[in-house]
């Protein structure tokens, strides 16, 4: 069985994506749209979608999408349109407060009965630095990545800071928790240091899985401490085989940018005409071709090592539509993707349990 | 005939919300929000009111735990709401002290777009170090500072929700024209809180900007909320103290160039209904019990005394030992004039206690009773009524004291007698949140600021 899932971003990867002929850009910021991919992504039994974010001002033209919602917002606005689909929206550790993520991505575990992760990401431009005015920026990125270890540190203790069964409404005593169950986390680190506990309850899932996406060694260092899940980049077979093995202690996924179509002509001719009115150049190897292509091509990444795909569409919603109605059956046929969804929670559907508290057991 | 607007506020984390009542259910279960927000949206509710909470409470070192404990996240809380609701109005606290005007715009604008149009944010001036433990920049401000901070947090926010055009997205296929303009969101801020710049990244949402509430009583709020505020959230108890308040702030609105409407005044209101007003006093009194446990009279009493009353019995009389000052027993909650006079307090209490008789418990039930409106339907319709028309508010945001069914009795029973006497909507008129409070005043107010540049 292979793990999958999509990355929704704007109208999708490739920069003209927004001018073909089933695309809404005008839609980007309405939420009928992102509830609509949230639901065709569940139709396909997919894993989760994750969904990207960045602070930073996006290209200075008039000829590109720029603009985007907060991503944990648009994950909270439609998870509740869902009942399996995972939500892993994207943090930004450079500039936020571990706190408010925290307790942020808890709810959205809480709002999507137990489907929420998140995808950590730091940024290291100095013009998103600028937005919040607070920093010399540049940044070395292996300062840059111990941050975001530790902003990852403080998120996951505080999401333990509540032991499952600390509310106890004891009316005998007239108290609402055992407040010997909450604890302090007492973080103090080289960038900061929380207090805790949390304000809001343990998640329902315990610790929401976290994803980092890698190209470079200091990132592949952070995923080894912080994460759960980790998108790679390979760009063919032994690279990702080389990779899976490096990081093997985690749930190990290839992005792949998709290019879907009825024949490989026509994904050809597609991708010629969209890279005709915008330039693109990805990090992820970009596959142009039929879905069942696409299936050859997953099943022997899976061989190699990998445990699951993050497949980006070029366009949206034209790719996504082509992954849950074409590729998803042809997986199912080769007896390589679910049939229906066995779990209710993403870490079940990852085949992660769910951990008890770091402190439980312990006393203040 | 004024125009009632009424708000549902999620029950908080204080000794008001019952949760010891065989009825009460989860404060952080999301189904208890849905029962609400769609109970309030039923009654044609304006909005929907959530607090926040940065810090657990903490009494004489340890986190309080006599009162509901845990609260989820503001933001992530109202826009998941906007999926299972239609037209209510979705509002919560958003601090200033411990966020960036950058985030905080860029979520508001994003709850705007996500609930098309129904965002309102309820600007807090500051916590205290306590709080501050929680977060990375740490610290807080003194208190000089705090509305000096709020107030350029607020400008330099409503910069960034009017960076944007309203025309700007223009998504022209053929042409491949997406933005009209390459520097849409360009924003440069400096003062003496904030020193930013660059691209928001969230085009104009559909309210312009959300609806602005503030909470505040002091003499530094009152002028805050007359000049930026679309709403005040206060709390008076007695027709006279509402009517003074209420004069008091839309006084001050001519001086920014505002009139009366554009500043509504929405106190804090419990209620208590019953068959008759009888039984609704009678249920009243279990309430104020239910509310104040023995253990959470002693604690109350703890604040005040300021040092350990666990030896005495709530039910016996108030403690023979004298108050001690110094560092506060109580951290988390907001501070009081009350605890600030400690030695005075008491005198006042054993003075209420020996006239009237009363126990450690009926004493804290006596002085922290707050039940606005206690009555039939028909009485509780009729004081409503009478508080707006008369001009001590403009509506109330309604603080059931369970959750999360606390306001269903309400909308059912109260609402249909105000709607009868035409001082409440029976339909949604418009599709925002400042459609519903009346105070569309966006485009002007961008306007002007675009003039002033």
């Amino acid at each position: 069985m292979v793990h999958l899932a999509v990355a929704l971003d704007g109208a999708g990867w490739h920069p003209a994506a927004w001018r073909e002929p089933d695309a809404r850009p005008d839609e980007l910021f309405h939420p009928r749209y992102w509830g609509d991919l949230a639901t065709e992504a569940e139709r396909g039994l997919l894993d989760f979608v994750t969904i990207e974010d960045s602070f930073g001002p996006g290209p200075d033209r008039t000829d590109r999408v720029r603009g985007r919602l907060d991503a944990v917002l648009i994950a909270s606005r439609v998870a509740p349109l869902t009942r399996h689909l995972g939500f892993v929206p994207t943090a930004i550790a450079t500039h936020t407060e571990p706190f408010h993520l925290s307790k942020a991505i808890a709810t959205l575990d809480y709002v999507s009965q137990g489907r929420a992760g998140v995808r950590v990401r730091i940024a290291s431009d100095p013009a998103d630095a600028r937005h919040f005015g607070r920093r010399e920026f540049p940044v070395p990125l292996p300062d840059l990545a111990e941050e975001a270890g530790d902003w990852v540190e403080v998120v996951r203790r505080l999401w333990d800071s509540w032991e499952d069964d600390a509310e106890i409404r004891d009316a005998a005593t007239g108290r609402f928790v055992d407040r010997d169950k909450l604890h302090y986390i007492d973080f103090t680190g080289r960038f900061f240091g929380v207090k805790g506990p949390s304000i809001t309850p343990r998640p329902p899932q315990g610790q929401p899985p976290v994803a980092v996406l890698s190209h470079v060694p200091e990132i592949h260092r952070l995923a080894a401490r912080a994460a759960d899940l980790v998108f790679l980049t390979p760009h063919d077979t032994g690279q990702a085989g080389a990779l899976a093995r490096e990081l093997g202690d985690l749930l190990v996924f290839a992005d792949v940018e998709v290019v879907l179509d009825e024949t490989e002509q026509a994904a050809r001719d597609r991708r010629a005409r969209l890279d005709d009115l915008a330039e693109h150049s990805s990090d992820a190897l970009v596959f142009t071709g039929t879905p069942a292509q696409l299936a050859d091509h997953l099943l022997a990444w899976r061989d190699a090592g990998l445990s699951g795909f993050r497949l980006r569409p070029a366009a949206l919603p034209h790719d996504l539509t082509a992954i849950t109605r074409a590729l998803v059956p042809e997986l199912q046929q080769r007896g390589a993707f679910r049939r229906e969804y066995e779990s209710t929670t993403l870490r079940g559907l990852l085949g992660l349990d769910r951990p008890v508290s770091r402190y439980a057991g312990a006393t203040r | 005939m004024k125009q009632i607007h009424l708000a549902a506020h999620f029950p908080g984390v204080n000794n008001t919300t019952v949760w010891s009542d065989p009825r009460a259910g989860s404060h952080i279960e999301f189904s208890s929000f849905v029962h609400l927000a769609r109970t309030a949206e039923r009654a044609k509710f304006d909005f929907f009111f959530l607090a926040e909470g940065l810090r657990l409470r903490e009494h004489a070192g340890r986190i309080y735990d006599l009162d509901v404990v845990g609260r989820p996240d503001t933001f992530t809380v109202l826009a998941a709401l906007a999926a299972v609701t239609g037209r209510l109005g979705l509002t919560g606290t958003i601090n200033s002290t411990f966020n960036e005007p950058y985030e905080v715009a860029r979520q508001f604008a994003s709850l705007d777009h996500l609930s098309e149009g129904r965002a309102g944010w309820n600007v807090v001036t500051s916590w205290d170090a306590f709080t501050g433990e929680n977060f990375r920049r740490g610290g807080y401000l003194p208190e000089d500072q705090r509305y000096q901070r709020a107030k350029l947090f607020l400008q330099a926010a409503s910069e960034l929700f009017d960076s944007w055009d309203g025309g700007a997205v223009v998504a022209d296929k053929p042409s491949g024209t997406f933005l009209r303009d390459a520097r849409a969101g360009a924003f440069e801020h400096h003062d003496a809180q904030f020193d930013i710049a660059g691209r928001f990244t969230v085009p104009r949402s559909p309210q312009g900007r959300p609806v602005i509430l503030q909470a505040g009583d002091s003499e530094e709020g009152r002028e805050f909320a007359a000049a930026t505020a679309d709403a005040i959230f206060t709390r008076h108890g007695t027709l006279d103290a509402g009517r003074k308040f209420y004069a008091d702030v839309k006084r001050r609105l001519p001086a920014y160039g505002r009139e009366p409407h554009q500043l509504l005044v929405l106190p804090a209101a419990t209620f208590v209904l019953g068959d008759t007003d009888a039984e609704a006093e009678e249920l009243a009194g279990i309430v104020r019990y239910q509310q104040v446990s023995g253990q959470t009279a002693i604690k109350f009493l703890e604040q005040v005394w300021n040092r350990d009353l666990s030896g005495f019995d709530p039910e016996g009389p108030l403690p023979d030992v004298e108050p001690v000052t110094g560092t506060q027993l109580a951290k988390g909650r907001a501070q009081t004039r009350m605890y600030r006079d400690p030695v005075e307090t008491v005198r006042q209490w054993r003075e209420l206690a020996e006239a009237k008789n009363l126990s450690i418990r009926d004493l804290v039930v006596e002085v922290s009773g707050r039940q606005t409106f206690v009555g039939s339907p028909s009485s509780v319709a009729e004081a409503i009524n009478t508080y707006v028309q008369e001009d001590a508010s403009d509506g109330f945001i309604l603080v059931p004291h369970i959750t999360p069914g606390g306001l269903d009795e309400f909308a059912d029973k109260v609402v249909p007698l105000l709607q009868d006497r035409g001082v409440f909507r029976t339909e949604y008129s418009g599709t925002t949140l400042r459609d519903h409070l009346g105070i569309d005043r966006s485009a002007d107010v961008a306007a002007a600021e675009r003039k002033a540049r």
